[in-house]
């Protein structure tokens, strides 16, 4: 499993290294989101530095499911899905290698859209390893809920819409608890977060565990 | 389930609707801070019981289905029953729910936990009927469905303490405390309260029975057809 | 080798009905076919051909008929046939941006196989130098037949389903796709091909079917004489 896994990882990240959609289009995407809400929310500095965390957030489960659907994208084209599973491949390794590059993909969204926060909008990063281990949770419970939902809607019409409609709901409580932590961890002692940490570690766990699970009967329906 | 059983399960559901509409309106009294207004308990958790017992036994109905030994149709036409009237009766709990606190708290919605993580449950399961329109063959939607009804409902408690915590940890929870007249709930409304919750179980198992035989119907209906589809495809062989 | 297994069915389904969307794609077909041996399947286009490999992959629910593809229950293969069976569609199967020599290394890392194998497999398919290094999205369509011929020759399954093999390739390519078939079957793997070549396709196999309708019509012994002769 863990052979597959990172076979498909590394796979995924160099076609991501070749052709650099997310670079050149999911990036910008989420920059663009975070100034449009700087417009919105703006210009007063004390309002765009409280609205910091949740507008870097709402970006990136936004961004995630474009990063999932491309993800996708590559597996479903020309019958690829199909021949590596006649060849034997692990689905659980596949499940684990593709939210693994996803969730790559997310980091480096998060670290821009973190570096535009403290840059335009006022956000101070006083206790620096919370938001790391925040992030590194939320992320991966992110790409793991968007990997199935990508797979399970890969072969059904008219799945641009109904992605964002089955993720975005159940991520609701990534994006709250990513935020308080992001709130927490700028300024240097305060509000409680223990309980924050223990929702996206549980929620990461639950979706990495349920993907490996059921990920053989999601590619079953493709 | 035999027909017989379905048309009494019906008449019951009627008869306990009846016998709950006249004891909450004609035979209980009204309360002394809420008057007229609490008789929406009547109504307003009997339907949020419901719409829980019919996501728990959609998401029961699925994993028997993932399950290959339990693997069943009939356990998909359970899901999809129970996911459509569970959506239906979600929808149900957030209108009447508005209508009950608009009078009551003075607003018709609160961002209280029980409140969000119900309009959010709403919302999940609608993602769950909207992806079992988008095509394929009856074992791959049925496939699809299992597992998406399976990942949301697994997000009903988290979504459930982390709305919980959210509200709780700024505002503190005492906005929502129901405001009954401190005698709380007793006698005639008590026992009209528990009728309640007999006649919308019933309700919902009539519509789920009566949902999941048209489904048998919509399957079944093809296959009946099959020995003349296939004589009529070995025929597309023979020069005309 | 082949002699050894002579007799035995690596193929052999009775009266099989598969539907697609309800559908009957296949209306109760027969077919068998030996280990060690090449079939072709004719037929216009609608017959079933493609769906009777892919039947036979395992990959189409199958609503009636007995039988066996690798000893394997036809009807419910579940995932006895993973790993064992190849299918070369219309589609590449192939990663559209990485080239061919990429495909092959994450295949050949999927199957725990010797990485220094996909220089050996791209040289038999004809994908030597720049060819191998490009991205199979811009290869032109006889190149990618070979990318995609290439996955199947690294894999090396018991059941090779390949679907119109020979289309969009050039006379060296068809060529090479018989040579290719022709090695499978030497030694000791079952090729099933379909073709709308009657002429050509009869020159490499040991067998050809036709199908209509939905079921084989005809079977009649080919040119090549594999485990089929005495």
């Amino acid at each position: 499993m863990l052979r597959d896994a990172w076979a498909v990882f590394a796979k995924d990240l160099r076609i991501e290294a070749k052709t650099r959609v997310g670079l050149w289009q999911v990036l910008p995407f989420a920059v663009i989101a975070l100034v449009t809400f700087a417009f919105a929310l703006g210009p007063g500095k004390s309002a765009l530095s409280a609205a910091a965390a949740g507008m870097c957030w709402v970006g990136v489960a936004f961004s995630s499911v474009l990063v999932v659907g491309r993800s996708q994208g590559i597996e479903r084209e020309h019958g690829v899905r199909t021949a590596q599973r006649l060849a034997g491949i692990d689905p659980a390794g596949v499940f684990l290698g593709k939210t693994g590059a996803v969730a790559v993909q997310l980091a480096v969204i998060e670290a821009v859209l973190g570096a535009g926060a403290v840059g335009l909008l006022g956000y101070h990063v006083h206790r620096l390893w919370l938001l790391l281990a925040a992030s590194v949770l939320a992320t991966i419970g992110l790409a793991a809920v968007g990997t199935i939902y990508g797979a399970l809607t890969g072969a059904a019409r008219a799945r641009e819409t109904l992605l964002p409609m089955l993720v975005l709901p159940i991520v609701i409580p990534v994006l709250i608890a990513g935020v308080r932590c992001w709130q927490a961890a700028s300024v240097a002692s305060g509000p409680r977060f223990g309980v924050w940490l223990s929702v996206l570690g549980a929620f990461a766990v639950i979706y990495v565990a349920a993907g490996v699970v059921l990920y053989g009967q999601i590619e079953e329906v493709q | 389930m035999k027909k017989r059983t379905v048309t009494i399960l019906g008449w019951s559901a009627v008869i306990t609707l009846a016998a709950t509409a006249f004891f909450g309106i004609v035979v209980t009294p009204p309360d002394v801070l809420q008057r007229q207004y609490a008789r929406f308990l009547y109504l307003h958790p009997p339907m949020a019981w419901v719409a829980y017992l019919a996501f728990g036994i959609a998401a029961a109905a699925s994993i028997l289905y993932l399950w290959p030994r339990t693997r069943r149709m009939a356990f998909d036409a359970l899901a999809l029953a129970c996911v459509e009237s569970g959506v239906l009766f979600t929808g149900l709990v957030v209108v009447t729910g508005s209508m009950w606190a608009h009078p009551v708290w003075g607003t018709y919605w609160v961002w209280d936990a029980r409140l969000t993580a119900t309009a959010l449950m709403f919302v999940l399961f609608l993602g769950y009927l909207a992806l079992r329109r988008v095509g394929g063959s009856p074992e791959q939607v049925a496939k699809r469905s299992a597992i998406a009804a399976l990942v949301s409902f697994i997000d009903v408690p988290i979504v459930h303490f982390s709305v919980l915590w959210w509200n709780t940890l700024h505002q503190g929870p005492s906005v929502l405390t129901p405001g009954l007249s401190s005698r709380g709930v007793h006698g005639a409304m008590a026992w009209t309260m528990l009728l309640s919750f007999v006649a919308f179980t019933l309700s919902f198992a009539w519509m789920v029975a009566r949902r999941m035989e048209l489904e048998r119907l919509r399957l079944g209906g093809a296959s009946r057809t099959l020995e003349e589809q296939l004589v009529a495809r070995r025929a597309e062989g023979v020069p005309a | 080798m082949p002699g050894r297994l002579e007799g035995v069915e690596a193929v052999d389904v009775v009266q099989v009905v598969a539907l697609d969307g309800g559908f009957p794609v296949l209306a109760g077909v027969d077919f068998s076919a030996p280990r060690g041996s090449v079939t072709a399947v004719l037929g216009s286009n609608g017959a079933g051909k493609t769906s009777l490999l892919r039947t036979l992959a395992g990959l189409t629910s199958v609503a009636s008929g007995t039988g066996q593809v690798l000893g394997v229950s036809v009807a419910r293969p579940e995932r006895g046939l993973v790993g064992r069976v190849g299918l070369l569609g219309h589609d590449t199967g192939c990663y559209e941006d990485l080239s061919p020599a990429a495909n092959l290394r994450f295949l050949s890392r999927i199957l725990r196989a010797d990485p220094r194998r996909a220089d050996a497999v791209l040289a038999r398919v004809g994908l030597t130098g720049r060819l191998g290094t490009t991205a199979m999205a811009e290869l032109s369509a006889g190149q990618r037949r070979r990318g995609a011929l290439a996955q199947l020759v690294l894999r090396a399954p018991e059941l090779w389903l390949l679907d119109e093999p020979h289309a969009s390739l050039d006379g060296d390519g068809r060529a090479l796709v018989d040579s290719v078939m022709e090695d499978a079957a030497s030694q000791g793997m079952t090729v099933v091909f379909t073709s709308h070549d009657p002429a050509g396709a009869a020159r490499v196999a040991d067998q050809v079917c036709t199908m209509a309708g939905g079921v084989v019509t005809d079977r009649q012994d080919g040119d090549r004489r594999g485990p089929h002769a005495a």
